[in-house]
């Protein structure tokens, strides 16, 4: 694996193996010192192009533990009509030894950009590329998802997730809808019809517009954030209506199976899409989401940069 | 005394073997085993001669964006790919919306003399669809504007496009119309389906194009004027202008080479070379397309070259300029995609991109085939010779091919314009 482009390139062996490293690197990580020297002398480049507090520090902080040394890198809006072009970045960042770039762009496919023109010799790390994916988000859901439910198994076979609220504009989505269906997962969209892409019904899933039909039946409901500039775009009529019908509120988190889980990539959008009884109920598992986000980019880096040739010390 | 040429041993569309001699600048002699001392010998063995090709969309940058082309080399690309006449679109900075710029253009085309340039006329001013430009005084022009288009934009009022449509009736005029409803396509990246729903590339649903060309048929039609669609993209647009032509109405429309041969699948290398405005559609859409052309439902091939510079196309998809080469590529993918299978014969080949598209256009001295005393405008093509396209060897200024790399089915190997040589190439 020399990038982490999209969730597509990876086998199922593949997605295992970063969720096995991802647990013994927590493990390793658990103790007074939380420091790995694995990683020592390496660059990593926080290329933030969009806003983003999580999954930067998440990465900078899974970086850190792994002892590289870590730039932050904020670049908004970097393109040729704002200012310097993704190309003159990369460049940049060839020249001062970056051994790895994670990106987060605010352009689909700004990663596959960034690893595809061969301006720099660094792993790419794709953090979110605009409404196509964000791998390790999936990777870290999944994770989750495993250490709750799945009773020792390596994949997610036999359960049911159900991923609700804007899929159209979702990389979370797009991600998590690859890697839990290759890891046996069903997964069901739900969402009102003007937030799912033309061109769903040709995805491995099942596709509701009601909640409440299947709201007992899964294991995991994963929660979207809603923009708030959906509105203004006319995806619906207006924000109580949305609730209405496509909420995780309290009826609807009692009526859930005994096991069931609730997760939300954040930022949370409470009262929207998500009630604050839902999000901080026994059921939540949204901090433990963020626990294992570190380990989970603990272990992209790991393998991404590990086995390569070592950086310049 | 102008240069004589005879072009020897070649196969005209009809499928006869002829030689083509030429002199003055006119067809002077057809038959075989035709003689001429002072003829410099053009050899158009196991190649096929056709009347010069005719392009109805082109983009040559000049006045405003001379990085990407200019007139002179679009001329030469033009030349290399067979044409003897290009229609300069009007989306030039400043835009071709008064008679001052359509005769600069008109004129650049004339010194550079490789072509014909005729320019097209944007029909609001600066293609912002708000009022009309100066419409009869382009048309009277030393230009003589017949063809007018906001290109790139569409003329998405429907009271203007059918101002526009009725104006141009004085003077025999068309408006070419770029189909696509601007309130669907906000933000628009390419084809919506499937593929779209797994990059997460804003959509631009074949509706959008669908609409406008149902509407503006009925509008031309209601107003007695002539529509030509420009770039036809979809199976859907296929069956209304189908359904048009079948009540006798006068549209016309148009279709790219690459149309005819790339789908939305290369949109997952989230290549920009790939970006085009109409997007790439299915294969599905191709098939349609293809099949349109043959039965004539679809008029002409136009090329919609669209040069770039290298930052334009280097960049993240949502940032990249729409648009791709086409006048270099443009017969051989016709040949691959029409003729070889079987689709369209030469002399079909020479209806689409030399007849009809002089006729839309009223460029009274194209398109009039290979007879004595026409205008020597003639084009030879090696069919089964392999093209390799290369975007570091490509006669226009820009590079952005989507061909690169990709060997096509066909080789241009002479020009001839006026009786003038003006591309030639030697086989490997």
């Amino acid at each position: 694996m020399k990038h982490l482009l999209s969730i597509e390139d990876l086998s199922k062996a593949d997605a295992i193996n970063i969720l096995d490293t991802a647990e013994s690197l927590s493990a390793a990580s658990d103790g007074v010192v939380k420091k790995l020297p694995t990683l020592r002398g390496r660059t990593v480049v926080n290329l933030f192009a969009e806003d983003s507090t999580r999954t930067r520090i998440s990465f900078e902080a899974a970086a850190k533990r792994l002892s590289a040394d870590v730039i932050n890198f904020s670049a908004k809006g970097s393109s040729v009509s704002k200012g310097e072009s993704l190309k003159d970045t990369a460049q940049t960042l060839q020249s001062m030894g970056a051994d790895a770039v994670i990106i987060r762009h605010s352009a689909s496919g700004a990663a596959h950009t960034l690893a595809e023109n061969k301006w720099m010799s660094g792993a790419v790390i794709n953090a979110g590329d605009g409404t196509h994916e964000h791998p390790s988000q999936a990777l870290l859901d999944a994770f989750t998802i495993r250490q709750n439910l799945s009773h020792g198994n390596s994949d997610l076979a036999g359960l049911h997730v159900a991923i609700v609220g804007d899929i159209l504009h979702s990389r979370v989505a797009r991600s998590n809808v690859l890697l839990l269906t290759k890891l046996g997962a069903q997964v069901t969209l739900v969402a009102p019809p003007t937030l799912l892409p033309v061109g769903v019904d040709q995805w491995p899933v099942n596709i509701s517009y009601d909640f409440d039909s299947i709201i007992s039946e899964v294991d995991v409901v994963m929660m979207l954030r809603i923009q708030m500039e959906r509105m203004s775009e006319m995806f619906f009529p207006n924000a109580r209506e949305y609730s209405h019908y496509f909420a995780l509120n309290t009826d609807r988190l009692a009526r859930m199976k005994k096991t069931a889980i609730v997760m939300h990539p954040g930022p949370m959008n409470r009262g929207f899409e998500i009630t604050a009884e839902s999000a901080d109920s026994a059921r939540s598992v949204i901090l433990e989401q963020v626990k294992n986000g570190v380990s989970i980019r603990m272990a992209i880096l790991y393998l991404l940069l590990a086995g390569s040739s070592e950086g310049q010390t | 005394m102008s240069q004589t040429y005879l072009i020897k041993d070649g196969t005209l569309a009809n499928g006869l073997q002829a030689d083509v001699l030429i002199s003055d600048g006119v067809v002077s002699q057809i038959g075989n085993n035709l003689q001429s001392q002072s003829a410099e010998i053009i050899s158009a063995k196991n190649s096929i001669v056709l009347p010069g090709l005719v392009d109805l969309h082109t983009h040559l940058r000049e006045p405003g964006k001379e990085d990407s082309e200019t007139v002179l080399s679009g001329s030469k690309a033009a030349a290399k790919g067979g044409f003897v006449a290009v229609s300069a679109m009007a989306n030039t900075s400043p835009v071709a919306d008064t008679a001052g710029v359509v005769e600069q253009v008109f004129r650049l085309g004339k010194s550079a003399g490789l072509v014909d340039v005729f320019p097209i006329g944007a029909v609001t001013k600066g293609l912002a669809g708000e009022s009309l430009a100066d419409i009869g005084a382009m048309a009277n022009s030393e230009a003589n504007v017949r063809v007018f288009s906001d290109d790139g934009h569409c003329v998405s009022d429907p009271l203007i496009m059918r101002r526009a449509l009725e104006y141009v009736k004085q003077f025999g005029g068309v408006i070419a119309q770029h189909a696509q409803d601007p309130r669907l396509t906000q933000g628009s990246q390419m084809n919506e389906g499937y593929v779209s729903s797994q990059l997460g590339l804003k959509g631009w649903p074949a509706i959008a194009e669908e609409a406008i060309i149902a509407r503006d048929i009925l509008l031309a039609d209601h107003v007695q004027s002539r529509l030509h669609i420009c770039h036809v993209t979809t199976a859907g647009g296929v069956e209304i202008i189908r359904w048009a032509k079948t009540r006798g109405m006068k549209v016309t429309a148009e279709v790219t080479p690459h149309h005819l041969i790339l789908t939305d699948e290369l949109a997952r290398t989230f290549d920009p070379v790939y970006k085009v405005n109409p997007p790439l559609r299915s294969e599905k859409d191709v098939m349609a397309l293809r099949e349109a052309l043959a039965d004539g439902t679809i008029d002409i091939v136009a090329t919609d070259h669209a040069p770039h510079p290298q930052e334009s196309k280097e960049c993240e998809w949502q940032e990249a300029a729409f648009g791709m080469l086409g006048l270099e590529t443009a017969l051989s993918i016709v040949n691959q995609t029409m003729v070889v299978s079987g689709l369209l014969s030469w002399d079909g080949v020479v209806e689409r991109m030399s007849t009809a598209p002089a006729r839309i256009g009223g460029y009274v001295q194209h398109g009039l085939g290979i007879e004595v005393g026409s205008p020597a405008h003639l084009t030879v093509i090696n069919p089964t010779a392999p093209h390799r396209v290369d975007r570091d060897r490509v006669a226009s200024r820009s590079r952005n091919t989507p061909f690169h790399g990709m060997e096509l089915l066909g080789v241009v190997t002479a020009t001839l314009f006026n009786g003038v040589l003006t591309h030639k190439a030697e086989l490997a």
